[in-house]
């Protein structure tokens, strides 16, 4: 049985489609067939951060409404043959995701994948209502920023009321707290809120603390998942996030800032 | 004695760290959200059988169906509006 998995937070700019792009490549790695599919309708951005940007013929919307076969707007991962990406499409058109079409290409990707990794869009409108509305589990991606971490705890709220196995009174929605954009020095001197603060506001247990990183930008810059990055401490960081998304025991590495990393970082 | 609280409050409220001071904040700012929250998507338990009770008094002299039945539930700053609305058909039997 496939597992459905929404990569959300409600703030946008946090985050979601980076760790939707690096859990899904990462989860392909270890040998899981994966797909990821962007529910961004009107603003499509996993394909340009999965750098398969010019090989979408069809999206999402295209499969919905019939125009095209999944088969035929799945995007295949040049890396790992087992990921697979659906794109978002790029209307105007905001009724264009429909609950009942969601559902019918989710439960025919739930037949031909392991896992289905939704990037949600930014908000709590319609395309972040149906990324996680089928959701069997979540991570909810936050920067250790207050709007960050209030809207958080809204989605979380969502997650716990408006998601089909809420309704169904099918069990919860499975949560995952996913910290992005940590730097440890600034937590050192008291100018941001710790993992511990954010852990203990939210209530959900941590699945990975990814540090803020300049790798990040140079990824997205070439179309690569960080996570394919192993000389940077956050593609470091989301291959310690999937191996604990897969149940391995690792320890949080990136959490008090590294000797020598501040001068490499600041000293020019 | 109380010369001496202060004192330790004024220490403390100069060494409170602006992560702590969001995380104060943070606190308030999320109770809230939870209790509006909680307030808004409470569906007291009987109204579903309320629903279906109501509805079979109807039916004792009208046939309405199903779909003809709509009740709502809404709450404004304390105010609770409880509205049943059933359309009879055209034909009463």
């Amino acid at each position: 049985m496939a597992k459905i998995v929404v990569v959300t937070s409600g703030k946008g700019g946090v985050g979601k489609t980076t760790t939707a792009a690096s859990f899904a490549t990462g989860l392909a790695a270890r040998g899981h067939k994966t797909a990821v599919v962007d529910f961004d309708v009107g603003l499509r951005n996993l394909d340009l951060i999965m750098g398969v940007e010019r090989r979408v013929v069809f999206d999402f919307v295209n499969v919905i409404h019939g125009e095209a076969t999944l088969k035929q707007a799945l995007i295949k991962d040049k890396q790992f043959e087992n990921l697979s990406i659906l794109a978002a499409s790029q209307t105007r058109d905001k009724d264009a995701l429909t609950a009942a079409g969601v559902e019918r290409v989710l439960d025919e990707l739930a037949a031909e994948f392991e896992y289905v990794v939704c990037d949600s869009p930014a908000g709590i409108e319609r395309g972040a209502h149906l990324a996680m509305y089928f959701a069997d589990e979540a991570l909810v991606v936050t920067n250790p920023e207050v709007s960050s971490v209030r809207d958080s705890d809204r989605v979380l709220g969502l997650l716990a009321s408006k998601t089909r196995r809420a309704e169904r009174g099918d069990g919860k929605v499975r949560e995952h707290l996913v910290l992005t954009r940590y730097n440890p020095a600034r937590v050192a001197k008291g100018e941001m809120l710790s993992v511990d603060d954010v852990k203990e506001i939210l209530a959900i247990p941590l699945l990975g603390v990814i540090p803020e990183s300049q790798a990040v930008l140079t990824c997205s810059n070439a179309g690569v998942p960080v996570i394919r990055e192993e000389n940077a401490d956050a593609g470091l960081a989301y291959q310690d996030l999937v191996a604990r998304f897969l149940g391995e025991e690792r320890p949080h590495r990136f959490l008090d800032q590294k000797k020598g990393l501040f001068s490499k970082l600041f000293g020019g | 004695m109380a010369l001496n609280i202060d004192w330790l409050k004024l220490f403390r409220g100069e060494r409170r760290t602006s992560a702590q001071l969001a995380k104060d904040r943070l606190m308030v700012a999320v109770a809230i959200q939870r209790a509006e929250l909680a307030g808004k998507s409470q569906v007291p338990p009987y109204l579903q059988k309320m629903r279906e009770e109501i509805v079979t008094v109807v039916r004792k002299y009208v046939q309405v169906p199903d779909e003809a039945v709509q009740f709502s539930l809404q709450r404004d700053r304390g105010l609770e509006v409880l509205e049943l609305n059933i359309t009879l058909p055209e034909h009463a039997a």
